[in-house]
């Protein structure tokens, strides 16, 4: 079985999955549900002069019939006092020594206001601090939160303060609502942080009711920017992780968060650099039973792989990425339609012809139009047995419905293969070019 | 999104009717529709479903190509009128077909899903559920009439599926269309024939109130005896011939006329037009096609105690659909198969019991039909209340039987099929009596493609 005990920065827990800074973590009796549920470590909502929050909070994005793809929220930090969120920290601490508390901190920008919550909230039993630089909406407009995060230099201002105090690890959450995640990423590390966390939600409007045309979420009538998270944001995310992950000047842990809803993704963070994953929304959708599968999933997973630990596989896929101009140019692959899979439904034939690159074909229809113009023409009656020898549909595909592939045409773009609904039906085949590896670099050298 | 209340259903104002005596009723608590409608979130999840094929074999396999993907992505987009304008724009009876068309054959059967070992796309409650939301208030573009911008009136004659797609179609591109029936209530087989559980007669009349709000005008007459087809020819510059195929084929055997003798169409017209009609008893239906097993179901459903199918062929020969069918079973219809009925034996002037003798099938004929004999000494009774004949339709040409130049064939009018032009190019035909009797969707197709043309050939003509 997989050993997934962790050490992030010094700060130690059964597994590296961490409970985000946010809802779920809102109180001493959530985190120790969750705790209970598997998770192992949180990080607190984040504690603070205690705030007054709007009704409605949240929005989302549902996409063809699954909810929240994406979850927008416009809560603010905690809203409760300094005192209770603390002492809380210290009765979990008590009963969970070996799980992770991690206390996520955002107070105005004063040397002594950031160091004074630094003591009181190591005092109270945390593990290590996660300075909330991150938070896009309400805070920052009152100076705190991403206010901190998109300005390096604030950023790493602050971050010394804490340093000066702190004798736990202390983690910055970065922002990802910011041109280059990496000049924050590295203004933290000069500021000495142990550790990062990214990223914090993106700036967003979920959308509009268009009976009322007010975006959501709907506070009396009017609404603001949030912060969007969830699956949508996955991808955002494992960039902004690469990209601070493979940047030389940063060289801190990070805890990966965004959009981690299951263990495969939290093993692409895992893959990308992170040694923890954080995550908020999957458990705000699902509750915190979750963690089950992604403890048993990675678990698998790392067994069939032979990753006996974490940092046996962390950061493998960091190599994998890199600038466009290295890639090889004599690469070449071509769909390939594996007739007795298709289906018929023809969807990389109009891909291909409105999306791409015009290289699929139907026998007999120079354009997919011709091929709609005919089906209209027909004639179609109701099989009837007394009246015909046919009896309809026979539930095989039917040959002039199963495109071919001009492979000399084409160019390998993918689009086919990701809008196929049957597994295996179109497949991307190498082609041997017969021409050395060249990178756009190299070409360019060369001519 | 707001949910449909489709409890409401029953409670829409009644249809106009041109004759408020013969007006139908709908016997709500024995006619329980065989599919229950979607509500609005069942129907955004099962649209999602669908891929959105490209030129898709459900819109193929449909007669009057509805572009099904479509009207599909527009109920998961909420664009619920944009749906029922899409259906409406290929098939003016999208309301009926939703409901009767045997799908499992026609677009549900060519789903590619089927093929991916999925459940195909429920294609046809996804049409109902368009369909119902356009009828609680159509849109107002499908509710006033078209202007007239051509001088050429068009007649139909029949006022079934055929006759009021041909009307529609025509009268949408601007030419003054009348459908003549003989019947008080226009609609034809869907507001008299097709089974209750499937098709309600208001929802035919719902229909026909929509074609006739376009501006189509309907007129009761009998063509051939209250007026003639040289009056008809006078009035209309072109001739739309939909009427239909005749009254049921007599058995031939003794005892046909017996009271308690009553044929399938005739059984489905009586229970759909009074409100009291039952069945008692031990009830035989005789035939294995679609009517029969209509038949059949209805007879269980107005309380017969007992209801027995007998066929002359076997399962596998019968016309039939598979899923009307195994419906009837899940009915309590009993099945005898290789029966032939000899004689409705009578009893105080009622049908007592049929005398039947078993039968053999011989070697498949060029059509792969199996040729039928008797075995002698197999006959025997079968004591029942009632007995009902559901072997087919006449083929009703008489009124055209070799008069005006109009070509009739083993009882159906000979077309051009993709114009439905006869032989002579003042008429056009489509529905039963082209086809020989085929679903409400291949009539309105015949209708439609007839509009077409008759409005090609009205075009040309007037330069």
């Amino acid at each position: 079985m997989a050993d997934l005990t962790t050490n992030f920065a010094g700060i130690r827990c059964p597994n590296p999955f961490w409970l985000a800074s946010g809802p779920p973590t809102n109180t001493g009796d959530q985190v120790m549900r969750a705790f209970d549920a598997g998770w192992g470590g949180a990080v607190w909502k984040t504690i603070g002069d205690p705030i007054v929050n709007t009704t409605s909070r949240y929005s989302s994005v549902d996409w063809n019939n699954q909810r929240m793809m994406g979850l927008n929220n416009i809560e603010l930090i905690s809203d409760r006092s300094i005192e209770v969120n603390l002492r809380e920290i210290g009765e979990v601490k008590k009963r969970y020594p070996k799980h992770a508390v991690i206390a996520s901190l955002m107070v105005e920008s004063k040397r002594e206001t950031w160091q004074d919550i630094v003591k009181r909230a190591e005092d109270a039993g945390a593990d290590g601090l996660e300075l909330n630089f991150g938070c896009p909406h309400g805070m920052s407009e009152r100076g705190m939160g991403a206010a901190v995060g998109q300005v390096p230099d604030y950023t790493c201002m602050i971050t010394e303060w804490v340093k000066e105090a702190a004798r736990t690890p202390v983690l910055v959450k970065l922002t990802p609502n910011i041109t280059d995640i990496r000049t924050v990423a590295r203004a933290a590390k000069r500021g000495g942080a142990d550790g990062l966390s990214a990223i914090n939600t993106i700036n967003s409007i979920t959308g509009i009711d268009l009976d009322t045309l007010t975006p959501r979420p709907n506070v009396g009538g009017l609404s603001s920017h949030g912060g969007y998270c969830g699956p949508a944001v996955k991808p955002i995310a494992l960039h902004m992780v690469q990209q601070i992950a493979s940047d030389p000047e940063v060289g801190i842990p990070i805890s990966g968060i965004g959009g981690i809803t299951g263990w495969r993704e939290a093993a692409e963070f895992f893959l990308l650099g992170c040694g923890t994953v954080q995550v908020c929304t999957a458990a705000m959708h699902y509750g915190y039973r979750i963690v089950e599968d992604m403890i048993d999933g990675l678990s698998h997973w790392m067994d069939e792989k032979g990753f006996a630990n974490l940092a046996s596989f962390r950061g493998l896929s960091i190599p994998r990425v890199t600038e466009w101009k290295h890639l090889d140019l004599n690469h070449h692959i071509v769909a390939r339609i594996h007739a007795e899979k298709c289906i018929g439904c023809d969807l990389c034939y109009i891909a291909c012809w409105d999306g791409a690159h015009q290289c699929i074909h139907r026998e007999g229809y120079a354009k997919p139009e011709a091929a709609v113009a005919a089906t209209r023409a027909s004639i179609a009656v109701t099989p009837i047995a007394k009246l015909d020898s046919h009896a309809g549909p026979d539930g095989i595909t039917p040959p002039e419905r199963i495109p071919h592939v001009d492979e000399d045409e084409c160019v390998g773009c993918n689009l086919c293969w990701l809008v196929c609904p049957v597994p295996g039906s179109i497949t991307m085949e190498k082609v041997e070019t017969g021409k050395p590896f060249e990178s756009w670099e190299q070409r360019a050298a060369r001519t | 999104m707001s949910k449909i209340d489709f409890t409401a259903m029953g409670s829409n104002p009644e249809p106009r009717t041109p004759n408020p005596e013969s007006r139908v009723v709908n016997p709500a608590s024995r006619f329980q529709e065989i599919h229950p409608a979607l509500d609005a979130h069942a129907a955004a999840i099962e649209a999602n479903r669908c891929l959105f094929c490209y030129d898709a074999p459900c819109t193929a396999a449909c007669p009057t190509h509805i572009d099904v993907p479509r009207f599909i992505k527009k109920i998961a987009t909420d664009n619920l009128r944009g749906s029922a304008l899409t259906i409406l724009n290929s098939n003016v009876l999208g309301l009926s077909c939703a409901r009767v068309c045997p799908v499992d054959v026609l677009c549900e059967g060519a789903c590619v899903m089927v093929r991916e070992n999925y459940k195909p796309i429920e294609i046809g409650r996804l049409q109902r559920f368009a369909m119902d939301r356009f009828y609680e208030k159509p849109d107002s573009a499908w509710s006033t009439p078209s202007p007239i911008t051509h001088t050429e009136r068009v007649g139909c004659v029949g006022g079934g599926p055929a006759s009021l797609a041909c009307a529609a179609e025509l009268r949408r591109r601007g030419y003054a269309v009348t459908v003549i029936d003989n019947r008080p209530l226009p609609g034809g087989l869907n507001t008299y024939g097709v089974a209750e559980y499937k098709l309600r007669p208001q929802d035919s009349l719902r229909e026909v109130d929509m074609i006739r709000s376009l501006g189509v005008e309907f007129r009761q007459a009998l063509v051939g005896d209250t007026i003639s087809l040289e009056s008809v020819e006078k009035e209309f510059s072109l001739v739309f011939l939909g009427m239909g195929l005749g009254t049921m084929q007599r058995l031939g055997i003794p005892g046909e006329s017996l009271h308690g003798v009553i044929d399938a169409l005739r059984l489905i017209e009586r229970y759909k037009t009074a409100p009291d009609f039952q069945v008692r008893g031990r009830v035989v239906v005789i035939g294995g096609g679609n009517t029969a097993i209509d038949a059949a179901n209805a007879a269980r459903r107005l309380g017969a105690a007992e209801v027995h199918l007998f066929y002359r062929r076997t399962e596998r020969e019968m016309p039939a659909f598979r899923s009307e069918f195994d419906r009837s079973k899940v009915e309590g219809v009993r099945f005898h198969w290789l029966a032939q009925p000899m004689e409705i034996i009578g009893f105080e002037g009622n049908a007592a019991a049929v005398r039947f003798v078993e039968t053999r099938l011989g070697a498949p004929d060029h059509n792969g039909r199996c040729a039928i004999t008797p075995v002698p000494g197999s006959q025997y009774q079968f004591a029942c209340d009632m007995v009902i004949p559901a072997i087919g339709q006449e083929r009703l040409t008489s009124l055209l039987e070799n008069t005006r130049g109009i070509t009739v064939k083993n009882g159906l009018v000979v077309v051009d099929r993709p114009t439905g032009r006869t032989t002579n190019p003042r008429y056009f035909a489509g529905g039963d009596c082209v086809n020989g009797g085929r679903e409400v969707v291949d009539a309105v197709a015949d209708g439609k493609r007839a509009a077409l043309a008759m409005a090609a050939q009205l075009e040309k003509s007037s330069g």
